[in-house]
Order: C-alpha cells, then structure tokens, then sequence
C-alpha cells in the first residue's frame, strides 16, 4: 500500500493529515505498517498449513509423539488465522493486531517450553530449532508491534486539514462561522463557545465522566469573507490553533470552505488530555464536524436517523442502532 | 406500534417497536393508511444489500395522514393534511436538491461517510433502505416519522383513492424518470427488460412520452398479458424466445432505440448454466449484482441509442459489454428516481385521469399480513404483480 491511500480516505470531504514539524514519523509508520501486513499473510500460510498438514508440523516441530500436541497445534493454527484477519483486515489500524502475534508468540514458546521438558534425542534437537526461530519471530513481531504503536499515538501534536462546499453565498458563511457561539452546534466535542471580547472567547470542551475543559482564544487574523485564523491563548491545557478559509465556488456552486486545525503539544504527558478532549482521531472529527456544518447552515439542523440518532459521526456509523424508533416517552 | 422488521436473510416479521417521535424541527409524524412492497425491498429481503440490521423497519412507499409536526415543518404542512411520502429523503436546500437530483441529496444521509467508501460518493438517505442509505426506519408501520417534511411530503386536498396516488412516492415516477431518461423521439421503439410494477409504469410512460411501440421481456405470462392488456404493449416470454433474435426481428434488423432495464441486480437467466455462474460469484461475493438484463438490453440496443438502467444495483458487476457500449455510441443513463420532480406533474395527470396506476394491484392486505405478502411478491405465486398494506 502506498502512503497517499492511507489517512482519512473514506470521505469524500477531502481530508488531510499532515506531518507536524515536532515530526510523528509518518513515513516510518508506513514502513513498519507494510511490515505488519507482511506478517499478517505470513500467519495466514501459517495456520493454514498448520490446520491442513498437523500430522507433518507436529514431526517438524518435535511433538509428533503426542496427542495433546495435536490440540495445541490445532488451536495455534486458528489463532494464526486471527493474527491474519487482525493485520490483514482492511482499513483496521495494524497497532493492536501486531501485538496478538507477540501475545501468541509467548504462547507457544511457552508450549515448547513445556514440551522440551519431557523429551530427548532427535525430538529434543528439533525442539530447539522451533524455540530459536520462534524467539526470532518474537523479536520481529515485538518491533513491529512497537514501530506500528508509536507511530499510532500522536505525541508531539498534529494538523489536520478537511474542506467541504456548501450552497450558500460567502459572506452567509463568512458571518456564521465569524459568531464563534455558532461553533457547538456542530462541533460537537464543544460545549459552548462564549464570545467575551472583541477578539477574545472563552471555549467549553465536554470532557469524560461529564466534566468540561475550558481555555481562551483568541483571533489573530480576520478577513472579511476570505479567512479567520484563531488560537489559544497562553495557559490553555492543550494549546491549539485554527484557520478556516473561504472561497467562492465557480459557476454558482456556493463557497468552497477549507478548514485547517492545529494541536501543538509540547509533551508526551499531555497526549491523554488531547485525546479526552478532542477525540482519538482528530482527523476523523473534524471531517464529521464538516458535513454537520454544511447540515446546519443549508438545512438549519443535524440530521438523524434512527440509525444515527446522534446525528452524523463516523464512530456511530459503525455502531448502528437498528432503524426503528428509540423507545422514549413522547 | 406494529411495524413489518428485517429479520435475516429471507425473513421478514411484524413485531411491535417504540412509536416514532419528532427528533428534528422539520420532521412530520405520519398515521399510515397505505404502503407497498417494491421490488427493491426484495433486493433487502434476499440479502444483496449490505448493512442491513435485524430489527430495521422496511418499507419506502407510503402514505397517510399528519399527526405531529416539528415547528420548522409547519409553514405548508397541517396536522391532518393527507400526505403521499416519496422515498428519497432530500432537504431541498443543498446544491443537488436545487437542480432536481433528490436522491442525491447532500444532506439527507447521517451515514454518508459509510456510503462514500462503497460507492465514492454518497447518495441521498432512503426510507427503509439499509443503514449505506441513512439507516432510516420505513413505511411498513403503522407510523413514520418524515424528516424535512417541508419539502418532502405531497400534499393530496381532493378525496382522490390512495390507491390512485400511493405510487407517486415511488414506483410511477421510477417508471417515468426511466422513460424520460431514453429521450423519446418520434417513431422510437423502446424495450423494456422485466414486467414487474416497474416495467409496467415505465410502458405507460414511455407510449405518453410518445414511444411509438414497446416491447416489454419477462417470463411470467400473467405480467406480460398486464402490459400487453393494459399498457398496450408487445411482449416477448424469453423463455420461449430468444430475445435479441426477437428484438432484431421485431425492428427488422435496426435494434430498439432505447433499451429501459426495469430487473436490476437479481436478474433471471434462461441459461442454467449461465445463470448457475452469476448466483455462485453473487453468492461468493466476487460480484454482488447479476446483472444479465442488463447485458441483454446494451447488446440488443440500437446503434447510437440509449439504455435505461433504472433497476436496483448495489456492488458491482462482472463482463460488462463495453466493447459493444463503445463502439456503437451508446448512452447509459441511470439512477434512484428523482421522485419529488416528477409528483406533482404526474398528480395532474393522475387527476385529469390520463393514468390510473391502480391497475396494477393485484392483493390488498393487513399489515400482519406482510411476510405472506412478500412470500407471493418474491415467488410471483397467486399472480402478484402488486401488494398494498393496509396498516
Ligand atoms: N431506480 C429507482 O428509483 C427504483 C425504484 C423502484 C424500484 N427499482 C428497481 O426496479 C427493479 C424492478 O422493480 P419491481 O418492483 O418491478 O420488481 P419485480 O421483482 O416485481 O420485477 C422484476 C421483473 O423482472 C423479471 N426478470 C427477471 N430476470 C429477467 C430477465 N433476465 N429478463 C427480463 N425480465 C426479467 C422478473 O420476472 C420480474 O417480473 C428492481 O431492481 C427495483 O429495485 C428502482
Ligand atoms: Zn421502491
Ligand atoms: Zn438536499
């Protein structure tokens, strides 16, 4: 796979990671993602072969004179079959998936362990050849598993980029999104966004556990139908910036609306507050917020289904509630 | 409330479900007092669209009488107005809803992100039409909530049968848009692959669009006998005849000039053989439609004609004639009828009675009655050619 296919490609509102200059090493994840994948066809063959040729692996590995070896084997052959469809599966980040073949590599080596325990000779000498090639499987898998899971977390911050075009003329999008306590009605990680000076505005972000994080921000730049730029200001816990354009489109198509926003987090310590705040995937919220936004000013609502009764959000769209009415009280 | 469910693959039930409330200021809350199997809930019922969930209520052809509405939805619309509801929920407000493409609104579908990795773009959110379409409860109930009823519920003030109006929110506007899309000229013959409710309105529209014959292809002879009795069609049972052997024949060599695919992704093959290869890939997922009329309708369409797809596909399709598509200049046109366009025009014509689409409902039954009534659809048992449900 190649990088340009990753990232947010399943929306059509073009939607961009971009490389920050703290630098997550998107290339280095790449690499060790594609190495993932290759030990995801490698489990594949594995259990396949171990389920089809038992008999044969058993005497390769040394366990061929016991019953109970069969039923390890077996059971390893269809764990192999989960490593596959867990680094294989598309679209799945590979993070979690490489560390099942660490958890499984230390079960069997612990088989083996076991096994050598009891036996002598040949079988014994075989057995240490499956334990040496296991270790060294292990080492592979642990680093991927590593390599795949640092390249995951977003340390030092991040920029995401997303546009949209709605049907509505410039300067209707300009003033909308200029009121900043617009802001919530499709953000919806903010729970209100409070206009408290010229420039200024106090912003409320829903938290777990039904609490809130607040910061001030401020306007750094303002063109009048073209751009506002904003950010936070000194003493936010998760400094952040934001800047959104606007074009109009040609030939009467509405405004082109280009967002881009920006985390800067200096630290490691504060990777969990950036996500409690603004979600795990930035990338992936900021495209939701998008199409509710386009919602809101050309329909004036978010639109929900019984399906989506929250309204659009990637993370539901997975989740589906059956279409059929919530049970409420009218 | 009583509502007809998707259970599984091939099994459908009536159970009681919560009633629908009001979630949105343009919503409408609508009694139903009629509502229709289609041809696509068959699509559902046998599994060939994916994200369907048990419990989904199914059903995008209905109407009834208004019973709440949304502060935003009161402009045109009164509690007991009579509404007939069409199957694409469109805003009327994004680009696409202005340029008459309703079911690709812009806005309509909560789970358009899901819709764009299948299809790279998404369409508009459809009643009762799995969760890639919005994942929206349907009309087979004894209540619906409409959203954006403002622009999407049409209002009936006479005391006109529902049985007149009930398919302007699906079928009869499907079966013109598919005439309309061969761009009639004088003098055209169009053929139209499946006599199925589809097939039978797009022959209406095609003769009133000034078609000056159409021949209409299936093998059941009660709904060829429909199309030839009540639409004044010829008719070819292709399990007799071979068709593109009759077509030529019929055009004396020339083809038809416009070729309407009324089938969709389940079609039929005379050929055991060949039909045995379109189920096994369907059912092994290596290609979810089958879409032999299709083929049929490009190899057999005139030179520089047009061919018509209107029945439903969902994935994608295997051995595609492009070679015959390309080199003859043909034009494929297609998609999810555009029903809000045309209700209105057709209601007028409804009214002034140049189209009774009554004709084609052959059994009316209770809404505990749904599952039989999609066991005689599906299996074309009792000559079927139309349900209506009475909730
Ligand atoms: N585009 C839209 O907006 C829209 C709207 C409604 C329905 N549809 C689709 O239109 C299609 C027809 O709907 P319907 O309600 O008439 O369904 P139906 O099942 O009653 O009719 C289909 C007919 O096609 C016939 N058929 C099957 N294989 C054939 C073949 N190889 N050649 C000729 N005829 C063949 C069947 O015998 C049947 O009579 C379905 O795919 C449905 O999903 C599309
Ligand atoms: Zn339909
Ligand atoms: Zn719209």
């Amino acid at each position: 796979m190649g990088r340009k296919s990753r990232g947010h490609k399943n929306t059509a509102l073009h939607i961009r990671s971009m490389k920050d200059p703290f630098g997550i090493e998107r290339e280095a994840q790449d690499r060790s993602q594609a190495m993932a994948r290759f030990l995801g066809w490698c489990s594949l063959g594995l259990g396949v072969t171990t389920l089809a040729a038992r008999p044969r692996v058993a005497r390769m590995c040394g366990v061929d004179d016991s019953p109970t070896a069969q039923t390890v084997l077996q059971a390893a052959g269809i764990r192999e079959l989960g490593h596959a469809a867990a680094l294989l599966i598309p679209r799945r980040r590979v993070g979690w998936g490489a560390w099942t073949r660490v958890a499984g590599d230390v079960m069997d080596l612990t088989a083996c362990g076991r096994a050598m325990q009891t036996r002598r000779g040949t079988r014994r000498m075989r057995l240490t050849y499956t334990m040496a090639a296991l270790a060294g499987i292990t080492m592979i898998d642990l680093y991927t598993a590593m390599r795949a899971t640092r390249g995951r977390r977003m340390k030092d911050g991040t920029r995401v980029q997303a546009s949209v075009t709605v049907n509505r003329r410039v300067d209707e999008v300009y003033r909308f999104w200029h009121d900043f306590q617009n802001l919530p009605r499709f953000m919806h990680h903010l729970e209100s966004v409070q206009v408290i000076g010229d420039r200024r505005s106090r912003w409320t972000a829903k938290a777990p556990a039904g609490r809130t994080v607040d910061w001030e921000a401020e306007i750094v730049d303002d063109r009048p139908n073209e751009m506002i730029m904003w950010r936070s200001v000194d003493g936010a816990k998760v400094p952040n910036s934001g800047c959104v354009r606007f074009v109009p489109a040609a030939g009467g198509r509405g405004t082109e609306v280009r967002i881009e926003l920006g985390y800067s987090v200096p630290g490691g310590a504060m990777t969990a507050n950036m996500a409690k705040i603004f979600g795990e995937n930035p990338g992936q919220q900021v495209c939701d917020d998008l199409r509710r936004f386009k919602q809101v000013i050309e329909t004036g609502e978010v639109v929900r289904s019984d399906g989506s009764p929250h309204g659009t959000a990637i993370r539901q769209q997975a989740k589906q509630r059956p279409a059929q009415p919530l049970a409420m009280h009218r | 409330m009583k509502a007809n469910c998707w259970v599984a693959p091939n099994q459908v039930a009536v159970e009681n479900v919560p009633d629908p409330q009001i979630l949105n200021p343009r919503d409408a809350i609508v009694r139903i007092t009629s509502a229709a199997i289609c041809g696509s809930d068959l699509h559902l019922l046998h599994g060939f669209i994916p994200a369907m969930k048990k419990g989904d209520i199914l059903g995008h052809e209905f109407m009834g009488e208004v019973v709440e509405l949304g502060p935003g939805a009161r402009d045109g619309l009164r509690v007991g107005d009579r509404v007939v509801i069409p199957f694409p929920i469109a805003c009327g407000n994004c680009i696409s809803c202005e340029r008459g493409l309703y079911s690709l609104c812009e806005n309509s579908n909560p789970n358009a992100a899901v819709a764009e990795a299948v299809m790279g773009h998404a369409p508009a959110g459809i009643f009762g039409y799995s969760h890639l379409l919005g994942g929206y409860a349907g009309g087979q109930a004894q209540y619906a909530r409409v959203p954006f009823a403002d622009v999407g519920a049409l209002k009936i003030e006479d005391d006109i049968p529902d049985e007149k109006v009930l398919f302007l929110s699906d079928i009869l506007p499907t079966g013109y848009m598919a005439a309309e899309m061969c761009d009639i000229q004088r003098g055209d013959i169009v053929a139209i692959w499946g006599a199925g409710p589809v097939g039978q309105f797009a022959t209406c529209s095609a003769f009133l669009l000034g078609a000056e014959r159409v021949i209409v292809i299936d093998r059941y002879p009660y709904r060829l006998r429909m199309a030839r009795e009540k639409a004044g069609a010829e008719t070819i049972n292709y399990e007799e005849t071979d068709v593109m052997d009759a077509l030529r024949d019929m055009t004396a060599g020339r083809g038809p000039d416009a070729c309407i695919d009324a089938v969709g992704m389940e079609a039929h093959h005379p050929s055991a053989a060949l039909q045995a290869y379109d189920r096994g890939k369907q059912a092994l997922k290596s290609e979810t439609d089958r879409p032999h009329a299709l083929r049929e309708a490009i190899l057999s369409c005139a030179n520089g004609g047009v061919v018509s797809a209107i029945g439903a596909y969902a994935g994608f399709i295997d051995k595609f004639p492009m070679g015959s598509f390309m080199n003859r200049s043909l034009t494929l046109r297609s998609g999810q009828c555009h029903v809000q366009r045309y209700m209105r025009p057709l209601l007028d014509r409804i009214r002034k009675g140049e189209i009774d689409p009554s004709y084609i409902i052959t059994h009316t039954l209770g809404l505990d009655q749904t599952p039989h009534g999609y066991d005689i659809f599906t299996n074309k048992r009792e000559e079927c050619v139309k349900v209506v449900l009475k909730p």
